[in-house]
């Protein structure tokens, strides 16, 4: 029967006429196959429109690295590099639950699927905790986007403002509710309420964790800079690849003349071989209108792609709830499907972040 | 039967017809039936009457402009005030306006009713599109009541950035923003629709062409729009955080926001176009009761203009610095475009031809749409040649140019399409001697507002100037009386649909003698929009089809 085989006439309200329409299927679509398709099409489009969204900001980022190369040199050794990778590794591993997901949808393992989906969501708040830190730490640095970069002078120390705990703070409430939904759903015995309340409250976890995780290791590359950095003094001819990890703690020398190093213009060759000199950036590039760019530029790019993960656990967290609601089965998973597309093209875009921010040098 | 049967004069009134006495309007009622409604036809109507409201407040902006400039000095606006209002006008009319003008009051109303469904495949998204359009609306009477935008309607760096009023550039960029969104799911939600929902016989080439132009806009809707989506974020974030991408002064590029302005806002002009287009291949073959003129090569051709349009942005930053080589090949480019347009126009001349032509509302505006855009286009290919756009730039050249495709093209064709379907939307018929002055005022308005103005671009008068030399105040004259006298013109077309609501005869269920499926549903559609299955066939085989004095319209020939 298809769609416009039923009269319209007869019905009051749509849904009640169409005994053969299950409920997980829209009245408008005549079966599952159009309606999964519909759903899978649409989220294709959508991710067409995530894609040329980035992309806006991968011109910039091409455009301003071509004239500018030695600010991108500079700059990205503030990244943490070992903080990049973690998170890639932890987004990695969430698609793998992601997928296993779907799977466990389509074969009506509900419990499994609440679990991926936990596990997934635990991933993405990990990433955020790592990132909290990653971006509190630049900021006690000074390391701000544009008009508010802070020329880094060497050595200088560098006050706590407490900028973690404020990120901290939102997914500190956020955490206490889950804990007090988790214990009304013990209380009340309620399956389903302690399958919604266990992953949210785990993720909030997860998040404490990637801070934890976070601050340990940039704490480690601190002080592993600082030994290398008074190793460093005594030794002036240091070697080449020896200054290669040099970041955020040292790389800003005792000034070793301060001429104006015009890389612009100069071929892949000439950059390679002044390489050397690029260790000891001067005063061109470390300003607002040089670094301050690149950091406007990693703001915004990591910054659009965190919103992204928000949104991506707000739909996470959706799915878990209809899947503690055994909604899902081989006919209906279309959801499940789509929003784990959404989150590999999150992790896809990452993918390309991670090595073009972090691992310039 | 032969086509000279057919009566050329509208339909009149008949008994005996059968109206439909439950439809989509008076299925349910209150106000969260509406506001709440997941019907497209009834998001439908509320973009009507929303996008219609926007261009009554935008349209307030052009008179108050073209008051302005009656004297050649000291008009009645301050030089601030009148940036302002100019800006106001233009952002109005594009983003809140014209962009969702067809395809979200229109093409929501007909799309999933000419396509042979019961909605578009995506109900709820398609309500969320509008309540972000609402929420853009908003944003944009904010930043009005701050007073203060004063940018032009392109947002360039570094004015955006250095304007006093930063509250006002927030809020409407942030508007822009959301509007954005509001389109890309319009655009998603139809592509969904047309490719994954077409009922069995509806085959790709058997579509209505409007639909084949709605699906072409969708497609730019969703390529295009991420990028201004993204470029007038980075301008937020420009003018809250001063990331410097776009302010020279810290070493960013304001060229750059004028690529990915443009990358957007030419193809842009498309989105605005492309859906008037459909509509006249609508009208011409519907009201010359002949079947269209090279159905495929104007499907094909709205493919065409859809992909070409993101190949030529360049052609609108010629003056602003960029390599001689890029300036050349966008001038090439540009030139491409207006071929699958030129199609379209000779397709429609060629329906007309030994067509048995009714001579009413719709296909007035439809000749009217013609000749304007016409006009327009001819006039867009001295703009691309590179060697004239260097001095016809910011003229009244580009002014005109451009209203002649937007208003004389979109806009007449968004009216054509109103009356043509109007018995279809309210279950109405309006009073169409009335309708039909109403198209010649307009006409005549347009042409007198904006032909002067050719000829004061050609004489150097730059365009958003709030003063001017004395000896183009004659030419701006005969400009404001014609604004004047199109503003009558739309006035009339207004209380002509308004009047039919009221005292307007009931609609049959085929006024005009068309073949596509939302004639076969009744005026006012159902509910669920099709009591029957309906029969797929030719949608432009109109010999099927036979005037019935009794139902005052057309029916199936028996
Ligand atoms: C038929 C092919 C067309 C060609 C070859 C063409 C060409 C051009 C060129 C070269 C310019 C830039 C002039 C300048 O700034 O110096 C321009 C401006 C413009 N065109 Fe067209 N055009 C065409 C059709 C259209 C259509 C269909 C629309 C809209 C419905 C449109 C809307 C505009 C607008 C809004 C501007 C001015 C934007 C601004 O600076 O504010 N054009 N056109
Ligand atoms: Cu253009």
């Amino acid at each position: 029967m298809t769609a416009i085989q039923e009269t319209a006439h007869e019905s009051e309200h749509a849904q009640d006429h169409h005994h053969d329409h299950p409920a997980w299927l829209a009245h408008h679509f005549d079966d599952a196959e159009q309606q999964f398709d519909a759903g899978k099409l649409g989220m294709w489009l959508f991710l067409v429109t995530e894609v040329l969204f980035f992309s806006g900001m991968f011109c910039a980022y091409s455009l301003y690295r071509n004239r500018d190369p030695q600010v991108f040199e500079f700059c990205s050794r503030f990244l943490n590099e070992k903080l990049g990778a973690i998170n890639t590794g932890v987004l990695l591993f969430s698609s793998l639950t992601m997928a296993w997901a779907v799977r466990a949808a389509q074969l009506k393992q509900h419990k499994l699927l609440v679990g991926m989906l936990g596990a997934t969501l635990g991933c993405a708040a990990m990433f955020l905790g790592v990132k909290a830190v990653e971006y509190s730490h630049k900021w006690e640095l000074g390391l701000f986007p544009g008009k508010f970069y802070v020329s880094q002078i060497p050595g200088a120390a560098h006050g706590e403002h407490g900028y973690l705990g404020s990120l901290c703070i939102v997914p500190l409430i956020l955490t206490i509710i889950a804990g007090v939904y988790y214990i009304y759903s013990l209380a009340t015995m309620s399956k389903f309420h302690q399958q919604v309340a266990g992953p949210i409250l785990v993720a909030g976890a997860c998040f404490f964790g990637g801070v934890q995780l976070g601050r340990i290791l940039e704490a480690e590359e601190t002080t592993h800079h600082a030994a290398e950095h008074a190793a460093h003094e005594h030794s002036p001819g240091a070697s080449h690849d020896h200054s290669q990890d040099h970041s955020a703690g040292e790389l800003l020398p005792e000034k070793e003349g301060g001429e104006v190093i015009a890389l612009g213009h100069k071929s892949i060759e000439d950059v390679k071989v002044m390489s050397e000199e690029l260790k000891t950036p001067d005063a061109s590039v470390n300003q607002k209108s040089m670094a301050g760019l690149f950091f406007s530029i990693y703001y915004c790019m990591t910054g659009v792609h965190a919103v992204h993960i928000i949104g991506g656990m707000l739909v996470i967290t959706w799915l878990i709830v209809k899947a503690a609601r055994e909604e899902f089965h081989d006919q209906y998973f279309g959801p499940v499907d789509n929003v784990g597309l959404y989150w590999h093209l999150v992790d896809f875009i990452w993918i390309y972040l991670f090595p073009l921010l972090y691992l310039i040098t | 039967m032969s086509v000279a049967d057919r009566p050329i004069v509208s339909p009149a009134s008949g008994e005996g017809a059968a109206y439909p006495e439950h439809h989509f309007l008076n299925h349910t009622s209150g106000f969260l039936s509406w506001a709440l409604t997941l019907d497209h036809k009834r998001i439908g109507l509320m973009y009507l009457v929303g996008v219609m409201s926007s261009f009554a407040l935008g349209g307030m902006f052009a008179l108050m402009i073209r008051l302005h400039l009656w004297n050649f000095k000291d008009g009645w606006l301050s030089n601030q005030t009148y940036n302002q209002v100019f800006t106001l006008h233009g952002a109005i009319m594009v983003f809140l306006f014209i962009i969702p003008s067809i395809p979200a009051a229109l093409g929501n109303f007909l799309l999933p009713i000419m396509l042979g469904t019961k909605d578009v495949a995506f109900p709820r998204l398609n309500l969320g599109s509008f309540y972000l359009w609402v929420t853009g609306l908003v944003l944009f009477l904010t930043a009005l009541s701050i007073t203060g935008l004063d940018t032009g309607w392109t947002f360039y760096t570094p004015y955006s950035i250095e304007t006093q009023k930063g509250g006002a550039v927030l809020a409407a960029t942030f508007g822009v923003f959301v509007l954005g969104f509001s389109s890309i799911f319009t655009g998603l939600n139809f592509i969904v629709t047309i490719n994954t929902m077409r009922p069995p016989g509806m085959t790709w080439f058997r579509m209505p062409l409007f639909l084949w132009a709605t699906y072409a806009t969708s497609i730019i809707q969703v390529l295009a729009t991420p990028v201004l989506g993204i470029t007038v974020l980075l301008l937020s974030a420009e003018r809250l955080l001063g990331i410097g991408i776009f302010d020279p002064k810290l070493n960013g590029d304001p060229v750059t926001f004028q690529h990915f302005f443009w990358f957007y806002s030419h193809p842009a002009v498309y989105i605005m176009i492309l859906p008037a287009m459909g509509i006249i291949s609508e009208l011409m073959s519907v009201h010359c009761h002949k079947g269209i003129f090279g159905y495929r090569m104007i499907a094909y051709s709205s493919v065409a203009i859809a992909l070409f349009g993101f190949l030529v942005w360049g052609h609108h930053m010629f003056t602003s610095g960029m390599a001689d080589v890029t300036t050349i090949v966008f001038s090439a480019l540009t030139f491409t475009v207006s071929i699958p347009s030129a199609i379209k126009v000779f397709n429609w001349l060629g329906t007309m031809y030994q067509g048995t032509v009714s001579l009413n509302t719709p296909m007035l505006y439809a000749l009217a749409f013609i000749f304007l855009f016409t006009i327009g286009g001819l006039t867009g290919l001295p703009l691309g040649a590179l060697a004239l756009d260097m001095h016809m730039h910011d003229t009244y050249f580009v002014v005109a140019h451009f209203h002649y495709v937007m208003m004389g093209g979109t806009l007449v064709a968004f009216l054509g399409g109103l009356f043509h379907w109007w018995p279809k939307m309210t279950g109405k018929m309006f009073n169409d001697n009335v309708g039909m002055i109403s198209a010649a005022i307009v006409f005549v308005g347009f042409n007198l507002t904006f032909l002067p103005q050719f000829v004061l671009g050609t004489r150097g008068m730059p365009r958003r100037y709030a003063t001017y030399l004395e000896e183009f105040q004659d030419l701006h004259r005969l400009s404001t009386i014609g604004s004047l006298t199109l503003g009558i013109g739309l006035l009339v077309a207004l209380l002509v649909l308004l009047h039919s609501l009221f005292y307007g005869r009931r609609a049959p269920t085929n006024p005009w003698g068309g073949a596509t499926l939302e004639w076969v549903c009744s005026s006012p559609p159902p509910h669920d929009n099709f009591a029957t299955a309906p029969t797929v066939g030719d949608p432009y085989d109109f010999n099927g089809i036979e005037y019935d004095a009794k139902q005052g319209g057309y029916v199936k020939k028996a």
